[in-house]
């Protein structure tokens, strides 16, 4: 167990080199149990660990440890996702000693959409820390056994750190050398941004590669595949920081009436068996978001399944 | 400078519903710069609240005064003597002239007639943009004299997000990534190193969140 | 019922719209002898209060004439003037006045006749909305 940073079950996949899949699965807009349970239940034993978001897009829902703990409960692993823009540095070393004590075992880092996306658009944001910091005050409580301000912590939580890369965002140029930054500032794997301009993604990994990024970090390709074309549209104009390639919106318009979610499928699981083979990649993070119930068939159509025992 | 809007006239009008001999009062810093305060302000904010008296058939009576700054007493000392003739006093300074106005005439009822926003500096003649949040530990430098604390959605030392896009931050085309601007100048004169660099979190006691502030000059004080 | 006379106040810039005015008096046109005019060196030098001290004193309604976009003589005045003309509308708005109680026109030198056109239109318009202060 000392061999590993946390003993998750992501962490030992990946450790022992096998190609890692995890999934997604965002809590309910409401106490709704029943419809998460449901939902995560698509998921299980297609997927190595799930994500679990944390009031994404500033919608607010169940928040994220709450709904990680009932996959926890489905036997599921969580991948307990925290941004920073909902809590301050106590509430956030609060959160990763309760997760870690309530038998999580990885956590991602991230920033948070800016509220005024969400649902409510008045509130204060915090950010009192960033996702890099957030990073790096998990290693810290987790290797030095350290609370921010220098102080011990009883038991140090265990956590896999996991953070996010955006491939794609400006400036381009940049981009690898702030994966780079987090990375050293304690991320232990990364998931990307979905993908779909696949030329600019092997530019990308071919940097990291270089860098020898993919040895200190396990790199995992984000992939969502598109259901429509208005989908399609509206991730290429809507979402910032995403990257559509027209050829892409070509090839679904082309798939012809009713056969959009089908091309949609085919181009996820084209890029599933290149990334499989492509250097520095060491899994694939599926998001599938209101889609779970196509996760089993998806997996099973990438060749993934069925996931590793560790 | 400090920038700050001027409150919708209904607002205002809303306000002094009540009251018939009203005052006026512009200042002449900042937001004479950002022509929201000044005289002439002023003057356009007391013809408006007379034009809404004569079309209500109220009768009301709107004076006007500027001062050089409503954040200093001893200007706000120079309405002693005719500021207890008024019902309301609207002050169109920014959030200190209202308050240094209540707190030296605590009998008079004042209001404010602007929203103050930031502090800020001009882009072009009639456009002003934020600049600085008052962090109390100025560190621009490290970013190639440009502040992500008050420029960044949000606040990121380490950033950019991965929102950024085009050059423009996620929340909406008109808002600069600043971080997208600082990581371009300094990639161009090579100081990818200082990028790299781990930036620990901010220290904000020595901002508002640490309570409201003083500052003193030990040597001035009397 | 009496007949309303509104009162109205015009601004006019000694270009283009003063030359269309002795081209009016040449024509032997008139112009309505409620509206009394003002003479600006050219509008761009109207401020806003200007423009509300009218409705202050009394007028039911204010317009300018000036120069046509392309050919003010001093370049952008007539643009400026119609920047204030909207930001009065605004306020007017605000206040629940009727806007249209304030115009700009732009006239040419020559134009006489519009000259005066310009004038019985706006009394016109303000004549339909009635007194600026109520009875």
């Amino acid at each position: 167990m000392s061999e590993y940073k946390s003993g998750s079950n992501l962490e030992k996949v990946l450790k022992s080199g096998q190609f890692a899949f995890t999934g997604e699965c965002g809590p309910p807009q409401g106490a709704n149990v029943e419809h998460l349970r449901e939902k995560a239940g698509h998921l299980k034993g297609c997927v190595d660990a799930v994500n679990v978001t944390d009031n994404q897009t500033a919608v607010v829902r169940m928040s994220s440890w709450a709904a990680s703990l009932i996959l926890l409960q489905e036997g599921l692993e969580p991948n307990f996702q925290m941004v920073c823009r909902d809590r301050n540095r106590l509430a956030i070393q609060s959160d990763i000693l309760g997760v870690y004590s309530m038998g999580i075992r990885n956590m991602l880092c991230l920033s948070g959409d800016h509220q005024k996306f969400g649902n409510h658009p008045d509130a204060k944001n915090v950010f009192d820390i960033d996702s890099m910091q957030l990073i790096h005050t998990v290693k810290t409580m987790r290797d030095e056994g350290k609370f921010l301000n220098g102080q011990d912590v009883d038991v140090p939580p265990r956590l896999f750190i996991g953070a996010a890369s955006n491939p794609f965002a400006e400036p381009f140029d940049f981009r690898v050398y702030r994966l780079a930054k987090k990375i050293s500032a304690g991320a232990d794997f990364i998931q990307t941004q979905c993908i779909y301009n696949m030329a600019k993604f092997r530019e990308f990994m071919k940097k990291a590669v270089d860098m020898g990024l993919h040895e200190k970090c396990y790199i995992l390709a984000g992939v969502t595949p598109m259901k429509s074309v208005g989908m399609a549209l509206y991730m290429a104009k809507q979402v910032p920081g995403m990257d559509v390639p027209d050829s892409l919106i070509q090839r679904l318009r082309g798939a012809g009436k009713g056969k959009v979610a089908e091309e949609g499928i085919r181009f996820a699981l084209e890029q599933i068996e290149e990334f499989k083979e492509m250097e520095g990649v060491a899994g694939v993070h599926l998001m599938a978001i209101e889609w779970e119930h196509r996760v089993p068939e998806i997996a099973e159509r990438a060749g993934v399944l069925p996931r590793p025992a560790v | 400078m400090i920038v700050a809007q001027p409150k919708p006239i209904k607002e205002v009008l809303e306000m002094v519903r009540d009251f018939k001999k009203i005052l006026v009062v512009g200042c002449k810093g900042c937001v004479t710069v950002c022509n929201v305060g000044g005289a002439k302000e002023v003057g356009v904010l007391a013809a408006a609240l007379r034009i809404a008296g004569k079309r209500s058939g109220r009768d009301i009576a709107v004076h006007e005064h500027t001062l050089e700054r409503q954040c200093d007493p001893e200007y706000v000392g120079e309405l002693e003597e005719t500021i207890h003739d008024y019902d309301a006093v609207i002050s169109i300074a920014c959030g200190v002239g209202p308050q240094f106005l209540s707190e030296r005439y605590p009998g008079v009822r004042i209001f404010p007639g602007v929203n103050t926003q930031f502090m800020g500096g001009a882009e072009a003649h009639g456009i002003w943009s934020e600049r600085c949040a008052g962090c109390g530990t100025c560190v621009v430098h490290y970013f190639g004299g440009l502040c992500p604390i008050a420029r960044c959605s949000k606040s990121l030392l380490n950033g950019p997000c991965g929102g950024s896009s085009n050059g423009k931050c996620e929340i909406s085309k008109d808002v600069e990534c600043i971080w997208d601007t600082i990581v371009r100048k300094m990639m161009e004169q090579d100081r990818l190193d200082e990028l790299v660099e781990f930036k620990p979190p901010k220290s904000w006691s020595t901002a508002r969140d640490g309570g409201p502030r003083r500052m003193s000059r030990e040597e001035l004080v009397k | 019922m009496s007949e309303f006379k509104p009162r109205i106040l015009a601004f006019c810039c000694s270009n283009c719209a003063s030359s269309a005015a002795k081209v009016a008096d040449g024509m032997k046109k008139a112009l309505p002898d409620n509206v009394r005019m003002v003479q600006v060196p050219c509008t761009g030098r109207i401020e806003i209060l200007h423009l509300l001290k009218p409705f202050e004193e009394g007028a039911d309604g204010v317009y300018i004439a000036g120069c046509q976009e392309d050919s003010c003589q001093y370049v952008s005045g007539i643009a400026q003037a119609a920047k204030r003309v909207a930001h009065v509308k605004k306020i007017l708005e605000e206040l629940d006045i009727e806007p249209d109680r304030i115009h700009l026109f732009n006239l040419s030198a020559g134009k006489g006749q519009e000259y005066v056109e310009a004038a019985y239109e706006m009394v016109d318009t303000v004549k339909n909305l009635g007194p600026f202060l109520p009875a």
